[in-house]
C-alpha cells in the first residue's frame, strides 16, 4: 500500500515532465533556426550570386576524403596553379600523412625531389640549391607579394593553403569560381586585362580562365574536363585547408555516443534519485 | 536562510586540518547547501558557465604553449597547431567555439534572471557581480578573437580601438596608448595576448564572488519567493548535482556538434586570411555573440546637440550595458517572479525578440532595406545613360538626385543598369534605431511603471504547497 | 526515503555505480589530448638531416654542427688516437656496447664498431653526456681533454677516451653514434 502511494507520487518528477525538459527543446530549436540562417549565408559569393554546389565525399558527419581524388587534384594543382599560386603552409610530408592523398613516402620523395629549395648557409657562410624533401614546404612560384605582383598585372594570386575556410562558400565557391568563365554579357563594362566569371564578386576577376579540357592528364580513365578538374582540386584544396577532416569527423562520432549514452544514463539514475522527493 | 556550516570533522586528521584550514567545512557546505526543491532546467547554466570558464581556461593554456605572439608569425603559428601539434586541430576548435558556447550559455542565464527577477533584493550584488563577469567575458572574448591576426582579428582591432578615438578631447590619446603605435601593430598584439592571459583568472576570482554572493541569500527559483523551511528544500548534491550534470551532458552535445561537424560555421571565413593592414574586408562584422551591441553602436547615425553621431553610438553602446548595473533598482515590482506578473511576462518576450532583433541588425549591412516603396523607372544600356535618365528625372519632378538607385542586372545575356526611384526606404539602420530605443525604453520606463501599475497574482505560501498543488492539478 | 525493497537499492546503486563509472571513463579520455599535444609535434617528428662538408677537416682536427638541436661532434682522428682506442679491451670498459645507431643494439664497443665503416679515422658522435646532457670539452685546441686525451665533461667530470667510450666518472654509457652515411669521400650526410 504504502509503496503505491510513493510510485503515484513518483510520477510527475522533474525529470519525466516534458516542460522542465523545454529549456533544451527551445535552445536546440533556437540554435538549429540560427544553424539554418547561418548555413544560408555562405551559399553566396560575395557577389550575391547562388553557388553551384558539388557532391562532396568529405561533406556528410561521417564525410571522407576520396584518395584517388586528392590525387587527381594534387595534379591539377602541381600543374596548373602551382605557376601563381603558392601554399605555404603545406609541406611536402603531409601528402604521405593519414587522412590525405596518402601517397607512399617514396612517392613524397621523389614529388619533393622535382624541385629545390635555397638552404645554408655552408661551413663557409654561403646559401647555396639541394633538392626538396618532404619535410620542406611546397615550393612558392613568386619570392613574395610584390614578385607575384609585379608579373600578374598588379593582382597578388592568394596562397592556397588555407583557401578554402578563407572564402564563404568553400569548396563550392572553388568548384564554382573555377567553372564560371563565361563571355561577359552583351554590353557589361569589363576593364582591359579583367576576365569575367559568373561567381566572382563584381564578376570581373584577373585570373585568366586557368583550366581547359585534356589540361592535365590523368591515367586512371577519369574524365579530363574542366567540371571534373575543378571538382578534383577543390577536394584536393579542401583536405589542404583542413587536414585533420577525417580525425574529427572520426572522433565526433565516437564524442556524440558517449554523450548520448551518459545523458541517458543521468536521466535515468536522476529520475529514481528524485523519486524520494515527491 | 543563510546556511551555517555545520560540518564535524570524522576523524583525526580531518580534524587537524579543520582547525587549521576548514576547507573541508567549505567543500561539506557546498555539498550540502540547501536549495530550494523546485529549480527548473534554467538553473543548471550556472554548472554549465563553470565548465565553460574552465574549459577555456584549459585548453587556453595549452594553446599558448604553441602559439606565437607577434604579427608575423602568429597566423602560421595558429595553423602550425591546426596542422601540426598532437590534437592541435581538437583544442583549437574547442578553444574557438568554447568561446561561442560561453556566450550562448551566458545570455541563457542572464535571460533566466531577467525572468525570474533574480537580480532583486537581496540578491543586487550577485546580479552586478555577474554583469562585471559579463564585461570581462566580452573583453577576453574580443581580445582573443585579434590572436590569430587574420583579417577580421585586425579590422576588428581597429574599430574597436577606434571608438575611443570619439571620446572628446583624449580620444587621440587613448588611442595610441591602446595600440603602442600609430595603428594596430605588433605592440597591439603582444599586449592584447597578455591580458588575453590574464582576464580569465579575474573572471575565475569574480566567479568565486558571485558565488559567494549566491550563498548569503540563496538561490532564487521559478516562484521567486523566498524558502521559509527545510521542506522547501533538497540538498545541492546529489539532486542538484546529478540535475546539473545531464544539462551539462545535453549542452556538450550542441559543443561537439560544432566541434566536430562545423567548427568554423560561428566564425568568418576573413579570419582565415591573414591580416593586411592595407586592405579592409569588405564587410567587418564582430562574432555573432556582440553583434547586438554592434548594432546599437551603427544605430546613432545623426548627432544629438554637442554629441556627435560617433560619441553617441559610443555612449549608447556603453550605456546598453551600463544599464544592467542599475537594473535592480529600475525594476520597481516586489514580485520577482515573472510567473506571477502577467503583463511583464509578455513585454519580456518583447525585450527577448528586440534583442534577436539587434543581434540580426548587428550582422547585416547598415544600408540594407528591410521594406521599401519604389519604382523602377527604367533599365538602361550603361551606367552613363542610367545617370542621363536619373538628372532628366530629377529636372521634371521634386525628386532629388539621392532618392535613386542603381543596380547592375543581367537578364538572358544582355547587361544593363536599372534605375530605381525610392520613396521611402526603412533600412537596418533604421531598424536599428527603433530597437536600441526600445531596448533603453524597456528598462528605463516599462520596468519603473510596470511595478507600479501592474495587478499580480497571489504568491504561493511556500514552495512545497505550490509543488504539491502542481501536483495535484 | 523510509521507503523498503529489497532488490530495488541495489539496481538502484547499480545505475549510480554505472553513471559515474561511465562519466568517470569519458573524463579520462577527455584527459589525452591535453597530455599528448606536448609531445613532439608532426613537424619536429619529420627527421632533419643534414650534409656535412668534411674537406676541410685536417687529421688532428674536429668540428662541431647542430643537427635536431643537438651538437654532433665530427673528429678526424690522428693514428696515434686510433691505435690508443684499439688497444684497450673492450671487457674491461665501463659500458662495453658501440651505442653506434648504424649496428644494432647491442655489438661490442670495439674502436671499429665506434668509428665510421672502413674509415676508422673518422668518428661521428652527438656531443651530449650520457650523464646530465652537458656538452663535454675537446672539440677545440686548448680544451681539457680528460684523462684518456678524447673529451672531458666539465659539469660532473666524466672522462671520454679518443673513441668516445666513457672511461671513469658518473656517465653510464658512450657517447651516442647518430644515424649518418658517406655520400662520396668528403661528404656525410647525418640522419
Amino acid at each position: 500500500m504504502k509503496n503505491e502511494a510513493l510510485n503515484q507520487a513518483a510520477r510527475p518528477c522533474v525529470f519525466t515532465r516534458l516542460s522542465r525538459v523545454a529549456p533544451y527543446i527551445a535552445t536546440a530549436a533556437i540554435t538549429a533556426l540560427g544553424m539554418m540562417f547561418l548555413a544560408s549565408v555562405p551559399a553566396k559569393a560575395a557577389g550575391n550570386v547562388e553557388l553551384k554546389h558539388a557532391e562532396w565525399s568529405f561533406d556528410a558527419p561521417f564525410g571522407t576524403f576520396d584518395r584517388s581524388q586528392l590525387r587527381r587534384g594534387y595534379k591539377v594543382y602541381k600543374e596548373v596553379c602551382a605557376a601563381c599560386h603558392s601554399m605555404n603552409l603545406v609541406n611536402f610530408r603531409n601528402l604521405a600523412q593519414e587522412g590525405g592523398p596518402e601517397f607512399s613516402e617514396a612517392q613524397v620523395k621523389a614529388l619533393a625531389a622535382e624541385y629545390e629549395i635555397e638552404d645554408g648557409p655552408d661551413e663557409y657562410g654561403d646559401m647555396f640549391m639541394r633538392a626538396r624533401e618532404p619535410k620542406d614546404p611546397m615550393p612558392a612560384p613568386f619570392a613574395n607579394e610584390n614578385a607575384a605582383r609585379a608579373s600578374n598585372g598588379g593582382a597578388y594570386p592568394p596562397d592556397f593553403s588555407v583557401i578554402v575556410k578563407a572564402r564563404s562558400g568553400g569548396a563550392d565557391y572553388i568548384y564554382s569560381l573555377l567553372t564560371g568563365y563565361e563571355e561577359p554579357p552583351q554590353g557589361f563594362p569589363m576593364s582591359p586585362g579583367m576576365n569575367y566569371n559568373a561567381y566572382f564578386g563584381g564578376h570581373q576577376i584577373a585570373m585568366a580562365n586557368p583550366l581547359f579540357d585534356e589540361i592535365v592528364e590523368y591515367e586512371d580513365g577519369t574524365p579530363m574536363t574542366v567540371d571534373q578538374y575543378a571538382r578534383d582540386v577543390a577536394a584536393f584544396l579542401t583536405w589542404a585547408s583542413e587536414p585533420k577532416l577525417e580525425a574529427r569527423h572520426q572522433m565526433g562520432f565516437q564524442v556524440m555516443v558517449f554523450l548520448a549514452v551518459l545523458a541517458g544514463l543521468l536521466y535515468f539514475a536522476g529520475r529514481k534519485l528524485w523519486a524520494d522527493k515527491h | 536562510m543563510s546556511h551555517e556550516i555545520t560540518y564535524t570533522p570524522s576523524n583525526a586528521f580531518t580534524r587537524w586540518l579543520d582547525e587549521r584550514l576548514p576547507i573541508m567545512g567549505l567543500a561539506h557546505h557546498m555539498l550540502e547547501y540547501p536549495t530550494p526543491r523546485n529549480l527548473n532546467y534554467w538553473w543548471t547554466f550556472g554548472g554549465i558557465l563553470t565548465f565553460c570558464l574552465l574549459t577555456q581556461i584549459v585548453t587556453g593554456i595549452i594553446l599558448v604553449m604553441h602559439y606565437t605572439p607577434h604579427v608575423d608569425l602568429a597566423f602560421n603559428s595558429v595553423e602550425h597547431i591546426m596542422r601540426d601539434v598532437n590534437y592541435g586541430w581538437l583544442i583549437r576548435y574547442v578553444h574557438a567555439n568554447g568561446a561561442s558556447m560561453f556566450f550562448l550559455a551566458v545570455y541563457i542565464h542572464m535571460f533566466r534572471g531577467l525572468y525570474y527577477g533574480s537580480y532583486k533584493a537581496p540578491r543586487e550584488v550577485l546580479w552586478i557581480l555577474g554583469v562585471i563577469i559579463y564585461l570581462l567575458m566580452m573583453a577576453a572574448a574580443f581580445m582573443g578573437y585579434v590572436l590569430p591576426w587574420g583579417q577580421m582579428s585586425f579590422w576588428g582591432a581597429t574599430v574597436i580601438t577606434n571608438l575611443f578615438g570619439a571620446i572628446p578631447l583624449v580620444g587621440d590619446a587613448i588611442r595610441e596608448w591602446l595600440w603602442g603605435g600609430f595603428a594596430v601593430g605588433n605592440p597591439t598584439l603582444q599586449r592584447f595576448f597578455s591580458l588575453h592571459y590574464l582576464i580569465p583568472f579575474i573572471i575565475l576570482g569574480v566567479v568565486v564572488l558571485h558565488i559567494w554572493a549566491l550563498h548569503v541569500p540563496g538561490n532564487n527559483n521559478p516562484l521567486g519567493i523566498s524558502v521559509k523551511d527545510e521542506q522547501d528544500t533538497v540538498s545541492f548534491h546529489p539532486y542538484m548535482t546529478v540535475k546539473d550534470a545531464l544539462g551539462l551532458t545535453v549542452f556538450l552535445l550542441l559543443f561537439a556538434y560544432f566541434v566536430f561537424y562545423n567548427p568554423n560555421v560561428l566564425g568568418h571565413a576573413d579570419n582565415y586570411i591573414e591580416a593586411d593592414p592595407l586592405q579592409t574586408p569588405p564587410h567587418i562584422v564582430p562574432e555573432w555573440y556582440l553583434l547586438p551591441f554592434y548594432a546599437i553602436l551603427r544605430a546613432i547615425t545623426f548627432d544629438i546637440g554637442p554629441i556627435d553621431s560617433k560619441l553617441g553610438g559610443v555612449i549608447a553602446m556603453f550605456g546598453s550595458i551600463a544599464i544592467l548595473f542599475v537594473l535592480p533598482w529600475l525594476d520597481t515590482s516586489k514580485v520577482r517572479s515573472a510567473r506571477f506578473r502577467p503583463l511583464f511576462r509578455q513585454f519580456f518576450f518583447l525585450f527577448v525578440v528586440v534583442c534577436l532583433g539587434l543581434g540580426w541588425a548587428g550582422g547585416q549591412s547598415p544600408d540594407r532595406t528591410i521594406f521599401t516603396s519604389s519604382e523602377v523607372i527604367g533599365t538602361y544600356e550603361s551606367a552613363g545613360e542610367a545617370d542621363a535618365a536619373i538628372a532628366e528625372a530629377v529636372s521634371q519632378t521634386d525628386a532629388t538626385a539621392d532618392m535613386f538607385k542603381k543596380h547592375d542586372v543581367i537578364e538572358d545575356g544582355v547587361y544593363g543598369v536599372e534605375v530605381e526611384r525610392v520613396d521611402y526606404a526603412f533600412d537596418v539602420a533604421s531598424l536599428s534605431l527603433v530597437l536600441t530605443i526600445l531596448y533603453f525604453a524597456y528598462f528605463l520606463i516599462l520596468l519603473p511603471l510596470l511595478g507600479l501599475i501592474e495587478k499580480t497574482k497571489p504568491l504561493p505560501e511556500s514552495i512545497s504547497k505550490a509543488v504539491l498543488a502542481e501536483k495535484d492539478a | 526515503m523510509a521507503h523498503i525493497d529489497t532488490d530495488e537499492p541495489t539496481r538502484r546503486d547499480f545505475l549510480y555505480v554505472a553513471t559515474g563509472a561511465f562519466a568517470a571513463v569519458g573524463g579520462a579520455a577527455a584527459i589525452w589530448p591535453l597530455i599528448d599535444q606536448m609531445n613532439p609535434d608532426a613537424s619536429a617528428l619529420a627527421l632533419a638531416s643534414i650534409e656535412v662538408d668534411l674537406s676541410s677537416i685536417e687529421v688532428g682536427q674536429s668540428i662541431t654542427v647542430q643537427w635536431r638541436g643537438k651538437p654532433v661532434f665530427v673528429r678526424r682522428r690522428t693514428a696515434a688516437e686510433v691505435e690508443e682506442a684499439k688497444s684497450v679491451p673492450v671487457e674491461t670498459l665501463p659500458d662495453p656496447i658501440a651505442r653506434n645507431d648504424n649496428l644494432s643494439g647491442d655489438v661490442p664497443a670495439t674502436d671499429a664498431n665506434r668509428a665510421a665503416e672502413g674509415k676508422e679515422e673518422w668518428l661521428v658522435m652527438v656531443g651530449i653526456c650520457t650523464h646530465l646532457g652537458c656538452v663535454p670539452k675537446g672539440q677545440k685546441v686548448g680544451d681539457a681533454k680528460g684523462d684518456f686525451g678524447g673529451w672531458f665533461c666539465p659539469c660532473h667530470g666524466s672522462h671520454y677516451d679518443t673513441a668516445g667510450r666513457i672511461r671513469k666518472g658518473p656517465a653510464p654509457q658512450n657517447l651516442e653514434v647518430p644515424v649518418y652515411s658517406f655520400l662520396s669521400d668528403d661528404r656525410i650526410k647525418i640522419g
